[in-house]
């Protein structure tokens, strides 16, 4: 196809006078849950990627397998903002439930391109208008009904295609990706492209400001989400023990470890060298980690919202009895069931806190997909090394959304399996107590079952022990041992990832964040440098425990906010709990948690609020 | 019994891999003295001993209550996890996946199998991971001081007087329904029958569930209760003799008679079930579920081996994993290659 040209011709008839917004807007697809959608709108956010444009793209669908609204957002930014953003303003409305609901969120001046019948002109006439018969055009192109309900979507790929000027060309390379196995069924979805394409060209004057322009910036970039990114961690972390529950919004993140196990981990024998068990609950699912972790294996689960609760009880075990193992929890909005679609990061203090008694995990906060992989595989090394349970904390938005990003890079140095006696050290030793400290590094060493000596067994138990792993009611027996394991802890500020200073030293003013908030955080940096002309510092937490150059952070600012998504302020009260009292009156909390992904703007208008500006 | 002797006609009877049976002894019991438990302890011990297992190769895993203090009695040289209460079956699973070459032997108890654990041990037992899953059966709550579980029978009376009117859990009948691959009840008194039953549960390979009837000496030994010395030695009905020669004994078998049932071991090891009950076939799984129905209706307590099949894959062979302990396989083949990262990479852009 010579899309240059024919764009070129639709440019000339143009009748706008509003000066064109390039590379800097929203689409939003509204659509119904089950209808096949997912690959169309990878196809439309993949294109404007394969254009060169940075782009994210959100899924906000509902907890229900088919018919409820669903809204998937694509958001083009030649600035590189990623986060999600308040207004779209390029709707693509297909769902009748909430067809006039979505027309009236377009900001005034905004496109809305529609299934014909749905009439969207008599709700509104400040938007430009883009009526099209899908259905009709489907039914033409596709006579087998059944398939009529995809065919749809890539109708609209090529009606939006073509009125923001995506090339076609590049289209046609993303949907041969997609479906790269199938030849026919190619042939189909891209006819429907170029259907939807050809409707648009023949029959609308472009009259709205939107348009895609090539640029150079998406170069050598990836598009990943971060569920699929953790998975990879985990593969490339050498995992061989992988037990899980299935849970909304985790289930991806086994499914795409499972993969990439069948892909890289099958002897030329046919052997699996890895395990996958999907467990009766996730009671069971720890259950077997911390069993796997205690003979040795690297082994994971993945959950989210109920089913870290459920974990409570093992992890508290796993800490106490000191047993590697790595949870990724993917978070979504609680509590209770909550919102099992919608996203939040309010599992940070019941993580860290996991378990009745005195107990305290690692808790890594990867801030991008980059991070899911790189933190993916650094949690196992730190459980084994710290003989604990890690908990890697992500959230739905971080998890399920796709997101670009620089290529990861394979690991470079060897996996740490921590303090593991062979039998013939053990020889040399002549014995060895399972939970004394030898070295100062307030860990012990351990065995592992099946070490051929007499003296390599050792009992381990969840109830009180001394350190030589034998049962104890002795108060300074049992004390000795708390006391070690907090010294382990708190040895662990130095073993987790540090935070990253994106801007420091240069205000009195200074911003905390975690995870998927970053990418809200650096557009708001930008906005209120813009909009007030402060350049206020941040600074990315990236575990617990802190980092002392968090507590630096704090201490070299007068204000101090703390920038989450969840109602209770969990980073704010943590920080609290671990700084010196004359620096917790410095904190202050911006709080996003109505489930949807934080936006720049929420975070800019509260900083003003707060500050009186 | 095979057993070689130590050089010296004095020194201590070794078994065939060399150790006397002082390596296979454990702490001192902190259990009630005259509690069932302890005999089980026992029978473990002679059971590992005769078979020659290396120590080092078994773990020992439970739950807790008094039931899962017990690994700690027995077989000192062997690795022991005493988990969270009824939770024994996942770590169990974990432990076997970490390193298939173990041997795994699990000690739980009424409560924490059949109440708790109720769902980890009805899909343990689906899974027919290679273990051995003892449960040591008294019908009370022991370190809580003498609640009913849920192995009550109808009509058992509690010191207090409390009866119980609950249908009891059968653990035997549920595990051959759900696919437990050697299923047998014992009792803690009958030392030979036990014996065998354990040392052929040791040669199988499969999820080998024993419901051992373990009398509680302070809680549940009194008149009234069903799960006492006293009506046990009134109501245990074997349902066959249980003899066992293992693969490394010097014995002939001869398989004529036609009221023995004899099976071949995986290891070469043979066990044999004389037949006390008229047409009792042990690879009969709707039969075997129907006659402890049957017994329960009749207050009869049936011992013996209920069912066997040797020939279900079980969870390893499942999940086709390679030979060697997945806990312990090198870097150069768990961690993939950069070439297998570039290639991904390549694939996301």
């Amino acid at each position: 196809m010579a899309t240059g040209n024919l764009a070129l011709g639709q440019e000339q008839g143009e009748s706008s006078a509003r000066p064109r917004i390039v590379n800097d807007f929203t689409i939003n697809v509204a659509t119904v849950n089950g209808s096949g959608s997912q690959s169309a709108n990878s196809v439309l956010l993949k294109s404007i990627f394969g254009m060169g444009v940075p782009v994210s793209g959100k899924n906000l669908f509902p907890s229900n397998i088919a018919g409820l609204p669903t809204w998937f957002t694509i958001r083009a930014s030649k600035d590189g903002y990623v986060a999600r953003k308040r207004e779209s303003e390029v709707l693509v409305a297909l769902n009748p439930g909430t067809a006039r609901e979505d027309a009236l969120a377009l900001p005034s001046g905004g496109v809305a391109i529609y299934e014909e019948y749905l009439d969207l002109k008599q709700y509104r006439d400040d938007v430009v208008f883009y009526p099209v018969p899908f259905d009709k055009l489907t039914a033409a192109l596709c006579p087998e009904a059944k398939l009529r309900k995809l065919v749809k979507n890539m109708v609209y790929v090529g009606v939006v295609a073509q009125l923001l000027r995506i090339d076609l060309d590049v289209v046609k390379k993303c949907v041969q990706k997609q479906f790269a196995k199938k030849q026919k069924v190619f042939e189909l979805n891209f006819g429907a492209v170029e259907t939807g394409y050809e409707y648009a060209r023949t029959n609308f004057t472009k009259q709205d400001p939107y348009c895609i322009e090539p640029m150079n910036q998406t170069q050598g970039q990836i598009i990943i989400d971060g569920n699929a990114a953790c998975g990879m961690g985990a593969v490339f972390a050498g995992v061989t023990v992988v037990a899980w529950y299935p849970i909304t919004p985790s289930t991806s993140l086994i499914e795409a470890t499972t993969d990439l196990l069948k892909k890289f981990r099958v002897t030329p024998e046919g052997k699996a060298t890895f395990a996958v068990v999907q467990a009766e609950d996730e009671l069971a699912a720890i259950g077997m980690v911390l069993g796997a972790g205690w003979a040795g294996a690297r082994s994971m689960t993945s959950t989210s919202g109920p089913g870290i609760s459920l974990m409570a009880e093992f992890s508290g075990l796993g800490y106490y009895a000191e047993i590697p193992g790595v949870i990724f929890d993917v978070q979504r909005t609680g509590p209770s069931t909550g919102m099992p679609t919608r996203t939040q990061q309010s599992d940070l203090l019941s993580t860290a806190f996991l378990s009745h008694g005195d107990t305290r995990h690692p808790v890594l906060l990867p801030g991008s997909v980059k991070e899911c992989f790189e933190f993916g595989y650094a949690a196992f090394d730190l459980a084994e090394r710290m003989q604990t349970p890690v908990f890697v904390l992500t959230d739905l938005d971080l998890g399920m959304n796709n997101w670009m990003s620089e290529q990861f890079a394979y690991p470079e140095k060897p996996l740490d399996r921590g303090k593991v006696l062979t039998a013939q050290e053990l020889e040399k030793l002549g014995s060895f107590a399972r939970y004394r400290d030898v070295d100062g590094d307030a860990i012990g060493w351990r065995t592992l079952p099946g070490t051929m000596h007499p003296k390599a067994a050792y009992f381990t138990r969840g109830s009180g022990h001394n350190d030589g792993a034998a049962y104890t009611e002795r108060p300074e027996e049992y004390q000795a041992v708390m006391e070690r394991l907090a010294r382990k802890f708190e040895n662990a500020r130095t073993m987790v990832p540090a935070p990253a200073a994106y801007r420091n030293g240069k205000s009195t003013i200074g911003f905390l964040a975690y995870g998927s908030t970053d990418f809200a955080m650096r557009e708001s940096l930008d906005q209120i440098e813009k909009e007030h002309g402060q350049s206020v510092d941040y600074m990315r937490i990236r575990a617990y425990p802190f980092a002392h150059e968090i507590h630096d952070f704090v201490a070299s600012h007068e204000r101090v906010y703390v920038v989450e998504q969840n109602r209770d302020a969990q980073m704010a009260s943590l920080l609290k709990l671990d700084l010196p009292a004359e620096q917790v009156v410095k904190l202050r909390s911006v709080l996003h948690y109505n489930g949807l992904p934080i936006d720049a703007r929420s975070i800019s208008e509260e900083f003003r609020t707060k500050e009186g500006l | 019994m095979a057993t070689a002797t130590a050089n010296g006609a004095t020194g201590p009877k070794l078994n065939h891999i060399g150790l006397p049976i002082v390596e296979y002894r454990g702490g001192k019991s902190t259990l009630c003295a005259g509690c069932g438990h302890n005999a089980i302890s026992e029978r473990i011990i002679d059971a590992m001993f005769e078979m020659g297992v290396e120590p080092e190769r078994v773990m020992k895993m439970s739950g807790i209550g008094c039931s899962s203090k017990s690994p700690a009695y027995f077989m000192s040289r062997s690795f022991s996890f005493n988990s969270v209460h009824g939770r024994m079956p996942s770590v169990t699973t974990g432990a076997v996946l970490a390193n298939r070459t173990m041997t795994a032997l699990g000690v739980s108890g009424d409560g924490d199998s059949a109440s708790i654990g109720m769902g980890q041990f009805v899909h343990l037992m689906r899974r027919n991971l290679p273990m051995i899953y003892i449960i040591e059966d008294n019908g009370v709550y022991g370190l809580t001081k003498g609640q009913f579980s849920a192995t009550a029978d109808i009509g058992s009376k509690l010191k207090t007087g409390v009866i119980n009117d609950l249908q009891p859990i059968d653990t035997c009948a549920l595990a051959i329904q759900l696919g437990a691959t050697f299923v047998g009840r014992s009792f803690s008194g009958d030392k030979k029958q036990l014996l065998s039953m354990l040392k052929a549960a040791i040669a199988h390979q499969g999820t080998v569930m024993l419901d051992v009837i373990s009398p509680c000496v302070t809680f549940n030994d009194h008149e009234g209760s069903t799960k006492s010395y006293k009506f046990l030695q009134d109501h245990d009905e074997p349902i066959n003799e249980v003899g066992f020669v293992a693969s490394f004994d010097d014995i002939e078998v001869d398989y004529d008679s036609g009221e023995v049932y004899d099976v071949e071991m995986h290891d070469g090891s043979q066990l044999r079930l004389r037949k006390l009950l008229e047409d009792y076939d042990p690879t009969d799984k709707a039969k075997a579920v129907r006659t402890l129905m049957e017994a329960q209706e009749k207050d009869e307590v049936l011992t013996g081996v209920f069912y066997i099949d040797t020939q279900k894959p079980t969870f390893i062979d499942q999940l086709n994993m390679v030979d060697e302990p997945l806990a312990t396989l090198p870097e150069s083949v768990t961690r993939p290659p950069k070439s297998a990262l570039e290639s991904l990479m390549a694939n996301l852009q």
